[in-house]
């Protein structure tokens, strides 16, 4: 599979844009927390020599360091922070909507406006929260994650020799 | 989709479409006829030249995985928008007014679900196919059995509802004198060239086959939206008060309560279509495997952001067309045309191109015609796609590699056996479209409406449950996985067994017994915490404890996308 000469899967070419040489905002293995149970090897082990040891261990061992390193944390608390609350509240808001639909047809149609009533301003609220919601999630996405998952995958691939999963 | 109410388009054809018929094998018959031929030629070239390309499994399962992010959206927002979508809603809008409105919403909202929760994470994790985002943490033979048959069953309970509500819809639409010949040719035909596209074209031809008729579908909904909107001289206030006065409702056409606001079983029943319907998008099978056709999980997220527009454009237009077609042409005549109001858009469009008779008018009809079936193929074809995955990647892949599932392996094997997945795809692809032919032939006089209620709460409690818990709980385990697929299956199918929709009604599948003792049409309400509760008590019962280090990849690899395929 190569994939990766399309799109914008630009993370694992050696002159990749998003790649920051200054090394602010990219896990290396020096930052981690001094609790870290074993030293992470360093990222400047070549590919031919990672791919020479047990790739499945070595892989899980290395999986389980990033996913205790800062930097992954941070990726996924900015992911977490964002999505569960906001799931939570557009679940809440549409099943909210659902059972007033469905249980109080007299409140939903009420008039607000002209020919307007409160089913019809909800149901398009339901659009345009919709909306707002695809556009905030894609920004926070963009933001506020993109560059800091495209360094870690840059060191695993190049740290661990194993950028395929076949 | 799930407005479908396809049944009663066969009644209507059979006996209710009356005046309408008699018109409708006139002039406009023809020129209908032309266009789908211009569409299936159209789609029979894309295939032939997605068919010349060498055949490894990427390229059949994922067309390669170099789509960009708008073709994959313009793709998933056809395999997503059904001829019900288009016809089915506005439809229900033009008979129920506001009622129908609460379908598209819920169609909709799903798609937050398939952003946050799913999109970016399953592309990340898995290589073509549901089960393998489950295969990815836990021992590969039970997970992927599991997930696979959910797949499957998903599947072909979507495929039939389609193909009978093509069957239906073509009946209804050629009109002709002898609906049931059409409809059964109908079925036989769509089916026919489902399987055609997808053995020969695999995801390449189905993906181009979901972009032309996005544009067609998209592209016929804006021309009519604003033939209708010009009608009222853009003033949608005015749209509102003509459509409540010629729907005879009066004000209460604009509110709910039309259609579901009866005994509090409807309104439970409609409470839980809705949450199958906002849960089962981001578990269907065939919106899954779309995200494995991008290269990277941005590009899957950018894919769902244009899916997500194209998508909320269109059931907006499709309010405006559904209230057009109550004010233009009356509630009662779309009634009389079609009980179900599968023929309010075709209605619609004859009026706004100059009334009955009128060559504008034919046109119009005609072009409304050839959008819907160019719809419903799109749609077959992307379904039996997943399915045929499923069967050739989960089912057929495990069943031969007995033994110790070792990751990886020597890639010569491994390439052979990638190889061996394609041509059984091929012929699954082949068996899934026959199941599904034999199946609505049986079926074409039945009341099927209530099977894409029914595909949307299995996806949404076999489906999702396991899949959020795999990627989001660190203790999850195989044997949670494996509950939580089948315990959301099995609920979802035995409740439609006790339900009225398979006895104890006139319209019900064996209207001569009565054994239901499960009063909703849709189980969702009760099966998706079924699921959600199967994979909970699984996993705390089971004696093998989690995987971290499984976890630990799983994590890493769906946040950033390393190691992805």
């Amino acid at each position: 599979m190569n994939d990766d000469n399309g799109g914008d899967a630009g993370p694992l070419r050696m002159n990749d844009p998003w790649h920051d040489p200054s090394g602010a905002g990219v896990w290396i293995p020096e930052q981690q927390a001094p609790t870290q149970r074993a030293p992470m090897p360093q990222v400047s082990v070549g590919p031919a020599q990672a791919a020479g040891q047990s790739a499945v261990d070595g892989g899980a061992v290395r999986y389980l360091e990033v996913q205790g390193s800062p930097a992954f944390r941070e990726v996924r608390d900015r992911y977490r922070r964002f999505v569960f609350p906001m799931t939570a509240a557009f679940l809440g808001w549409y099943l909210l909507y659902l059972v007033a639909a469905t249980t109080a047809p007299g409140l939903m149609a009420h008039k607000v406006a002209g020919e307007l009533n409160v089913a019809m301003v909800a149901g398009l609220a339901q659009f345009a929260s919709t909306f707002l919601l695809t556009w905030a999630y894609a920004r926070h996405a963009r933001v506020r994650r993109d560059r800091r998952a495209l360094d870690l995958r840059w060191a695993l691939a190049t740290g661990t020799g194993r950028g395929r999963a076949r | 989709m799930g407005a479908g109410h396809w049944h009663r388009a066969g009644a209507g054809a059979l006996n209710g479409g009356g005046p309408f018929l008699a018109v409708a094998a006139g002039d406009r018959h023809g020129l209908a006829i032309v266009l789908f031929t211009l569409f299936v030629s159209v789609t029979l070239a894309i295939t032939a030249w997605a068919g010349r390309r060498r055949s490894s499994s990427v390229e059949f399962f994922a067309g390669g995985r170099l789509f960009t992010p708008m073709e994959n959206g313009f793709a998933i927002a056809g395999d997503y928008m059904s001829a019900a979508s288009f016809l089915g809603i506005s439809g229900l809008i033009a008979l129920f007014g506001y009622d129908g409105l609460l379908y598209s919403v819920g169609f909709l909202v799903a798609w937050l679900v398939v952003l946050m929760l799913v999109a970016e994470l399953v592309r990340n994790c898995g290589r073509y196919t549901l089960a393998d985002v489950l295969a990815a943490r836990m021992r590969r033979r039970p997970v992927r059995i599991a997930a696979g048959t959910a797949s499957v069953t998903v599947s072909i309970l979507y495929l039939v509802a389609q193909m009978v509500g093509a069957g239906s819809l073509v009946g209804v639409l050629l009109g002709g004198s002898d609906s049931r010949t059409a409809r059964t040719w109908t079925v036989v035909g769509v089916g026919a060239l489902m399987m055609f596209y997808v053995a020969f074209g695999g995801m390449r031809a189905t993906t181009w086959i979901q972009i032309v008729k996005t544009v067609l579908l998209i592209g016929g909904t804006v021309a009519l939206t604003v033939l209708v909107l010009v009608r009222f001289h853009g003033d949608f206030g005015r749209l509102l008060h003509t459509a409540a006065a010629n729907s005879g409702h009066g004000e209460a056409f604009l509110g709910p309560g039309l259609k579901y606001g009866g005994s509090w079983t409807s309104r439970l029943d409609f409470i839980s279509l809705g949450l199958a319907l906002v849960l089962g998008t981001a578990g269907l099978p065939h919106i899954l495997s779309r995200f494995y056709t991008v290269p990277t999980a941005r590009s899957a997220r950018r894919s769902v952001v244009w899916a997500i527009g194209l998508i909320g454009v269109f059931y907006l237009m499709t309010i405006v067309l559904g209230f057009g077609a109550a004010a233009l042409v009356g509630s009662a005549k779309v009634h009389d045309s079609n009980a179900a109001g599968n023929t309010a858009v075709p209605l619609l469009a004859e009026v706004l191109g100059g009334g009955s008779g009128t060559t504008g008018g034919a046109v119009l009809f005609a072009v409304v015609g050839a959008v819907a079936f160019a719809t419903i193929l799109a749609v077959v074809a992307g379904i039996t796609l997943a399915s045929s995955a499923s069967v050739a990647h989960d089912l057929y892949a495990t069943w031969r590699r007995r033994g110790p599932d070792a990751p990886g392996g020597p890639a010569a094997a491994q390439g052979e056996m990638e190889q061996g997945e394609v041509r059984v795809a091929r012929f699954a692809a082949v068996g899934v479209g026959a199941v599904a032919i034999a199946l609505s032939l049986l079926a074409q006089d039945q009341n099927v409406a209530f099977l894409v209620g029914l595909a949307f709460a299995v996806a949404a409690s076999a489906n999702l449950p396991a899949l959020l818990y795999s990627l989001f709980w660190r203790r999850f385990t195989t044997r949670g996985a494996v509950w939580s697929v089948y315990g959301g299956l099995l609920p979802s199918l035995l409740l439609v067994a006790l339900s009225p929709v398979v006895s104890g009604r006139p319209d019900a599948l064996l209207p001569g017994v009565d054994f239901h003792v499960f009063p909703l049409e849709n189980p969702g309400l009760v099966s998706v915490p079924l699921g959600i509760l199967a994979g909970w008590l699984g996993t705390v019962t089971s004696r093998e404890p989690a995987d971290d280090a499984a976890y630990a990849e799983m994590e890493v690899r769906s946040l950033t996308g390393a190691g992805a395929a």
